[in-house]
């Protein structure tokens, strides 16, 4: 018997060896995959923050600064006359507080309207669905700058089957104001409107039917149901559309361009701050406006980067578990 | 009993039809009218009167120009079209790499994640513009050069004299221009992959980690785990953002900033609009094929 038990205590004794040399044997690799990966992520991360790194130093740096060789990245002499130039060539305050509200506005209109018409496609059978929702892709993939001269007299002219001609002789013009980009919001046509229901769509399919069956069970009518029962479950595909539609928004410099070229919005205004401060503020030094604009720059990311820390973690939560994925 | 279903179904189509109504309007309203607009523009010379403007039928004129008589629409069109198709399979890899390395537990994975995103943010056209603007005032309005002194000086390599040095090994010319072009676009690479990343990354968390188990016991090695598994069930993730990524580069491409000057700066409202069709078409075209090439070899599960 202590022979069997001796024998026994040796095998496992080889087994563990075994294991412990096929572990080292795999620790190998895997350190230098480890490593490899590290190096591979440190790296990118460092060309994407070595910009705004760059950006940041430069807003701060005074000109003498800018010219010393010695200073590199940390200003000698750090000033902060750049940022109040910016401040004021872009009315930072006004266009800031009218970009966040339009772009809150906006991104409300597109959430709620992408998600009930997503919701549509998603579970209500009718005539011609699959041509619509193809239709829906071609608004993706054909890009607004294809027909934005016919995009730009509809709104220079706004009429409503001929009603204003009618009464006044002409149509309404309603460039300069927000109001072409809400009503291509509310109409779901807006910025990437397309995507969003399409990620709508993919988000209420893969829900299961049986929620709205008791709903609908309970007496429960179809918008009551989308409301009440669907809606709160729809929370990470709602986040997702939110933060996308709010950034984008934000950032979009193609319809603002295009619709509200003279308004304070904080896109155009960082668009041309750089003619403003060659032209109008005389400054000749190009370098100079280099560093007034990056200042603007800055001012400019703060509140999206503040909007983003503090959605991070919901939002990659709900990246995770969103419809994104077909 | 049958009458009651056919009301039942009656009312179904009556609600998809209700809840999809506001994009139908707009639909019409906004895409198929304009896009209707956009062919007529394109047959007709437009121009600006006092109440609106006045179109002349000049047939295939605004095409001819466009294909035969303007200098740079050829070329910017051909360079544009080009440029998307080098950096678009650049990019798909490149996001499903990271996407890959990102969806592996590590420590800091929240903040590395976080920088990730930050060329979503950053990588914004308001800014790119400012930025771009400020470089033509520095050069002096010579803004061909400035989109490559951009990522170059940005990106903080220099690739030329890496590239000299490769060329002494006699290494083939073309493959060193992709090679030096891929390096240098690096940065544009980069920041064009946010949402691709974010995609793909939803994409590999909602692979079961059971298909992993069962293969890890099997004894496939990661290699073979990732073309057998991980690949397969991204790839119709891919379509998308092959699609995502050939809409988002040609929204950004020159040829758009060509059709606006020729909109709104020379008041050639039925060239730009020839032009935009024209590009259009072929964004389709590329679009279509490269789809129906991948589409093919992606695998559905059900």
């Amino acid at each position: 018997m202590p022979e069997a038990a001796k024998a026994l205590c040796l095998k496992i004794d080889t087994e563990k060896k075994r294991e412990k040399n096929l572990k080292l044997k795999r620790a190998v690799p895997k350190f230098f995959l480890n490593l490899f990966m590290a190096v591979i992520l440190v790296g990118i991360s460092y060309v994407i923050l070595s910009p705004l790194i760059g950006i940041v130093s430069h807003s701060f740096m005074s000109i003498n600064d800018y010219y010393n060789p010695l200073v590199y990245l940390i200003p000698e002499q750090g000033t902060l006359s750049n940022y109040r130039t910016a401040w004021q060539q872009i009315q930072y305050p006004n266009s800031l507080a009218y970009t966040l509200i339009l772009s809150s506005v906006i991104m409300l209109i597109q959430t709620f309207i992408c998600g009930f018409v997503g919701y549509g496609f998603a579970r209500f059978r009718f005539p011609g669905r699959n041509l619509l929702f193809a239709m829906v892709i071609a608004t993706i993939v054909v890009p607004v700058q294809t027909f934005m001269v016919p995009l730009y007299g509809q709104f220079r002219n706004f009429d409503i089957a001929g009603i204003l001609h009618l009464l006044t002789g002409h149509g309404a013009n309603l460039l300069n104001t927000p109001v072409p980009i809400l009503l291509m919001s509310v109409f779901g046509s807006g910025l990437r409107s397309g995507l969003f229901i399409y990620i709508f769509r993919q988000f209420f399919k893969g829900l299961p039917k049986e929620i709205e069956w008791a709903a609908f069970i309970d007496g429960a009518g179809p918008f009551y149901t989308y409301f009440v029962v669907m809606l709160p479950n729809a929370g990470s595909a709602i986040i997702t559309v939110l933060l996308f539609s709010f950034v984008w928004q934000y950032n979009d410099v193609f319809f603002a361009s295009l619709f509200m070229d003279d308004s304070n919005l904080l896109s155009i205004q960082i668009t041309t701050l750089t003619p403003k401060l060659a032209q109008t503020l005389q400054i000749r030094d190009p370098n100079q406006v280099m560093l007034i604009v990056h200042a603007g720059v800055v001012l400019t990311i703060i509140p999206l980067i503040i909007v983003y820390l503090l959605l991070q973690k919901h939002f990659m939560e709900s990246v995770d578990r969103s419809g994104i994925v077909g | 009993m049958k009458k009651k279903r056919i009301t039942l179904e009656a009312r179904e189509k009556r609600t998809g039809l209700l809840f999809v109504l506001p994009w139908v309007i707009g639909f019409l309203v906004f895409f198929a009218y304009n896009m209707a607009q956009t062919i007529v523009f394109s047959f007709n010379k437009l121009t600006m009167g006092k109440n609106g403007y006045n179109l002349s039928f000049v047939g295939l004129d605004n095409f001819n120009y466009a294909f035969l008589k303007s200098a740079d629409f050829v070329r910017t069109l051909t360079e544009s079209t080009g440029n998307i198709l080098i950096d678009v399979p650049l990019i798909i890899f490149f996001s499903l790499f990271i996407a890959v390395i990102l969806n592996r537990q590590f420590k800091g994975r929240a903040l590395v994640r976080a920088i990730f995103f930050l060329p979503v943010i950053m990588a914004s056209a308001a800014i790119t513009s400012a930025l771009t603007a400020n470089l033509q005032n520095m050069l002096g309005g010579l803004s061909s050069t400035a989109a490559g002194t951009d990522s170059q000086q940005v990106s903080g390599l220099n690739i030329q004299s890496i590239a000299v040095m490769i060329s002494d090994y006699g290494i083939p010319k073309q493959l060193i221009d992709f090679l030096v072009g891929a390096v240098g676009n690096l940065y544009e690479i980069i920041r064009n992959s946010g949402v691709q990343i974010i995609i793909f990354l939803a994409a590999l968390q909602a692979i079961p980690g059971s298909l992993y188990e069962v293969a890890q016991m099997e004894g496939a090695t990661g290699y073979e785990i990732f073309w057998k598994i991980t690949f397969p069930l991204v790839s119709p993730l891919i379509v998308t953002n092959l699609v995502y990524t050939i809409v988002d580069l040609y929204s950004q491409s020159t040829i758009i900033d060509m059709e606006m000057t020729t909109a709104f700066t020379q008041q050639n409202f039925g060239l730009s609009a020839a032009m935009a069709l024209v590009s259009s078409a072929v964004i389709c075209l590329i679009l279509g094929v490269c789809t129906s090439l991948i589409s093919k070899k992606v695998f559905y599960q059900t």
